[in-house]
């Protein structure tokens, strides 16, 4: 059916295209994800997406919305590989699945599906895991070259999907915990950061590999900043708040807390930064309320990081300022043309 | 080099602009029926004064202006009234209009007006007349804004209670497929610039400015020679081609960097704003007392030849389209260009003072959008809306007719450009949807109004009732003393009467009391329906006001 109304033209940009390049933009830091801990990242993810569509489909469904026109929005796909890449990749198959799943039908549906979700699907997805399997959401893989035993990608699936190990090979050869949660740990032990970092599994930023993963995702965000899909606010103040609240206490204890930088390249900052953070859909929608928005989760992933119980924050954070996006919006509303402050107007006219 | 300033927003849609360039502005043969309108303009209709059957000459008043806000209507060519009754116009309601259906002979034999002279030197000595006497001339000779909103000009020429330090002539034309303005101006800019000194001269204005988008460099070198050739000290602005650029407060705020605060004109800032095809039929209307009979349209989309052509008024759609060799597939005509055009619902609708140009349209031309998905806050919206709004909240709001809300997050600042329906990634309507907000928003405040005045009426009435109690009882009282006085044999008042007579009054001060604490309507509202009513009344005052000024004007 033709338009009845104008406009008549409308630029060629989709929701499902703008979702897809968001994928795009993950797929350096997958690329270095598989490089440095292998391909098992790469079956959670398929593991992610093939749940995400499948819970997707059923829901809307169950909803009486048209399936294909919703689930060829990409937004599912894109929320399944968020959490993917959130939590371990040796993690077992049904721990990704049973997050996804939740991410989409919970998360997601039952607030009323595609724009409607007042949380970002995917940390609380990955809130649900981490609260009710804490051990096996510890399962990080050691970089290549780092462990004392590795094992293949077949033993790795083998391991996904029926819990088994090569004999002679124990659990604890072949993951450890994560740079961030090894920090934490051992400063509660009284060892100094420089000491910390001195052990192997540290690189010259943060963690050996996963500070490339980081890199990797800064890439792709960097890339969203230029497509214009995302704007700078949200990355530049979530970083600049994390790098600044390190900032102070790195320079005020060195000894007990990490440089700025670290954190940058530890955990899912980059993530949070250009892809987390970022969801239209849950954060605020003024630009004010966006530097405000990303300034309040950068502070509070610090604090989790630095005086919580949980190694990372940024799920955490992001669930927190979710809540207040609302009221962040309602306070942070841009003067309309014609209403703002006299000061661009009235002075100039008599000559 | 002038200091141009910036609005927010704004989009670059495919302009569109060069097949309707190519050739020069053509005259459209003279059609066999026309249906002339009585309200081409903004306000009241003209009051027809032909009928059936009478003949008329071309130029001639055929609809008197009606009203302070209202605009003659001429015949377009000489003729016969075959009819004068509803007919199909353009119009988003799709309901038909009064207009007067005109038989041309053929003859285009004019009223006695002053010659149209060949050359600008014969000039018409405006400057020793009276500018009131100008305006009266242009209201007579239906000069109304032919940018598109067709305002009479005789108003916005009236003085205010302000200077106007700026003129503004507007030749941005940013609307894609639109070319009549650039066209005009390559070909007639001596007159509009002629039109433009005469508009100055009744405004009393300082400096004159004529933006012009840079994507149009011939109608620029043409204006910047007509005002070198005039020796005015006019000054032609290229201004940055961007969507909406050429909406009066945009191009405002880009060349003067004034904002004209929300809900206030213009001319509150001391800037008025004249499109350049106004200022162009001013001077046909006073140096050669030519009303405005004609227009350029531009005929364009799915056609084999895109042009502008002079069109009479009331020429049927068909016409000019098959001027322009519409392509067969051809489903639908718009007036208008793309962003803000209106779908005809047929080609007989009337080519009037506010059709800029006619799109022969097709699906390939304007592809369907996709159905709509759900808004994902994406703010693209945002970015694009010239008028700082968040379109997103305001669908949100319509949507939910939370109408409350969205006039509370300046609903009513949308000036409907389009913008935001066109970078819409989930392709909502949401034009669509704050059109409809807004008419909900009237409708009810009309309710409003109804029910004010059905309660001021009723109220009315009973202080009427008891008026008319009050001056029978008090003739009574009248007689009964006249009587009295007759016979004064009684000396005091007899007991029983003065007791009635104090009941009376007890019963008067019930009534008083009760009608003063009857709860009215207006009682016992929440804070929010009190802030609608108090807006409400702040908007009645207004046009109580402007009713009064209008009253004024008539005494005049």
């Amino acid at each position: 059916m033709s338009a009845l109304f104008s406009p008549f033209i409308s630029k060629p940009d989709t929701v499902s295209a703008i979702m897809l390049r968001v994928l795009l933009a993950l797929l350096p830091g997958i690329a270095l994800y598989v490089w440095h801990f292998g391909p098992a990242i790469l079956v959670s993810i398929a593991l992610a997406s093939l749940t995400a569509l499948g819970t997707e489909a059923l829901m809307l469904k169950l909803r009486n919305r048209p399936v294909m026109h919703f689930v060829s929005d990409n937004s599912a796909l894109l929320t399944g590989w968020l959490l993917a890449l959130s939590i371990p990749p040796l993690a077992p198959w049904w721990l990704v699945v049973v997050g996804t799943a939740f991410a989409i039908a919970i998360a997601k549906h039952l607030y009323g599906g595609l724009g409607n979700n007042p949380f970002n699907p995917a940390m609380i997805g990955y809130a649900v895991l981490i609260i009710s399997f804490p051990a096996q959401m510890t399962h990080w893989l050691t970089p290549h070259g780092l462990g004392p035993v590795e094992v293949g990608f077949l033993e790795q699936l083998k391991y996904m999907f029926v819990g088994a190990l090569p004999p002679n090979v124990t659990l604890d050869a072949v993951t450890m915990a994560t740079p961030l949660d090894t920090l934490k740990t051992r400063l509660h032990l009284d060892e100094s950061v420089g000491q910390i970092f001195e052990m192997p599994i540290y690189g010259r930023l943060a963690g050996q590999g996963s500070e490339m993963v980081s890199l990797g995702f800064l890439l792709g965000g960097l890339y969203l900043l230029a497509a214009r899909i995302i704007t700078w606010h949200i990355p530049v103040a979530f970083l600049g708040t994390l790098f600044a609240a390190a900032g102070i206490f790195h320079l005020a204890d060195p000894a007990h807390y990490a440089a700025p930088l670290f954190h940058w390249f530890s955990g899912a900052a980059m993530l949070g930064a250009f892809f987390i953070l970022t969801d239209p859909v849950t954060g605020p929608t003024t630009n004010k309320g966006k530097l405000i928005f990303a300034a309040g989760a950068g502070l509070l992933t610090y604090l989790i990081r630095a005086f919580g119980s949980f190694p990372d924050g940024i799920a955490f954070a992001t669930l927190l300022m979710n809540i207040c996006v609302p009221l962040i919006v309602l306070y942070t509303q841009p003067p309309v043309f014609g209403k703002k402050a006299k000061a661009s107007g009235k002075e100039k006219g008599q000559p | 080099m002038r200091t141009l300033y910036q609005f927010n927003g704004g989009i670059h849609p495919p302009e569109n602009k060069e097949p309707s360039t190519q050739s020069g502005i053509a005259r459209a043969p003279l059609p066999s029926k026309l249906v002339i309108p009585f309200r081409q303009h903004a306000g009241a209709a003209a009051k027809p004064i032909v009928r059936a059957g009478d003949r008329v000459l071309k130029g001639q008043l055929i609809g008197m202006p009606d009203g302070f806000i209202s605009s003659a209507v001429h015949a377009s060519t000489s003729g016969t009234i075959a009819a004068i009754g509803a007919q199909p116009i353009a119009h988003p309601s799709g309901l038909p209009d009064l207009c007067a259906t005109l038989i041309p002979d053929g003859r285009e034999e004019w009223i006695a007006h002053a010659a149209p002279s060949t050359s600008l030197r014969t000039e018409f000595d405006y400057r020793n007349s009276d500018p009131a006497e100008l305006r009266q001339q242009l209201r007579m000779s239906g000069v109304v804004g032919l940018g598109g909103a067709v305002f009479p000009g005789d108003i916005k020429l009236r003085p205010g209670n302000r200077k106007i330090d700026t003129l503004i002539l507007n030749g941005a034309e940013c609307e894609p497929y639109i070319t009549c303005d650039d066209m005009l101006m390559r070909e007639r800019a001596a007159e509009i610039v002629q039109g433009a000194e005469m508009l100055r001269f009744m405004l009393d204005a300082g400096e004159v400015l004529i933006g012009i988008e840079d994507n149009k460099p011939q109608a620029i070198a043409a204006m910047r020679q007509a005002v070198t050739e005039s020796g005015l000290p006019f000054e032609v602005v290229v201004v940055p081609t961007i969507y909406p650029g050429g909406s009066a407060k945009q191009l405002i705020r880009v060349l003067t960097g004034l904002e004209v605060p929300s809900g206030k004109l213009p001319t509150d800032i001391g800037v008025q704003c004249f499109n350049v095809a106004t200022a162009y039929s001013a001077y046909r209307a006073l140096a050669h007392g030519e009303p405005v009979l004609s227009r350029i349209i531009t005929i364009t989309g799915n056609v084999r030849r895109a042009q502008n052509f002079e069109v009479l008024l009331g020429t049927p759609v068909r016409d000019l389209a098959a001027l322009g060799e519409a392509l067969p597939d051809t489903d639908r005509y718009l007036m208008g260009g793309p962003m803000m055009g209106l779908p005809l619902a047929s080609t007989d609708i009337p080519l009037v003072k506010a059709s800029n140009c006619i799109i022969a349209a097709s699906d390939k031309l304007f592809p369907p959008a996709p159905p709509a998905l759900p808004c994902i806050r994406c703010m693209r919206c945002a970015e694009a809306c010239p008028a700082d709004l968040q379109p997103m909240d305001l669908f949100w709001f319509s949507q939910s007719k939370e109408f409350d809300k969205a006039q509370q997050f300046s609903l009513f600042d949308c000036i409907e450009c389009g913008a935001c329906s066109y970078v819409c990634p989930s392709h909502i309507p949401l034009v669509q949807y704050f059109q409809f907000a807004k008419s909900e928003i009237r409708a009810r405040e009309q309710d409003q109004q109804a029910a004010d005045h059905a309660r001021e009426r009723h109220e009315f009435r009973e202080y009427r009732f008891e008026r008319e109690k009050q001056e029978k009882a008090e003739k009574l009282a009248a007689r009964e003393q006249a009587a009295k006085q007759a016979q004064p044999a009684v000396p005091s008042m007899n007991p029983a009467d003065a007791m009635q007579q104090k009941i009376q009054a007890a019963i008067a001060r019930a009534r008083e009391q009760a009608a003063a604490s009857k709860p009215k309507n207006t009682e016992n509202l929440t804070a929010q329906q009190q802030a609608e009513i108090a807006e409400i009344e702040a908007r009645r005052a207004h046009i109580h006001e402007l009713a009064k000024s209008a009253g004024e004007h008539k005494k005049e």
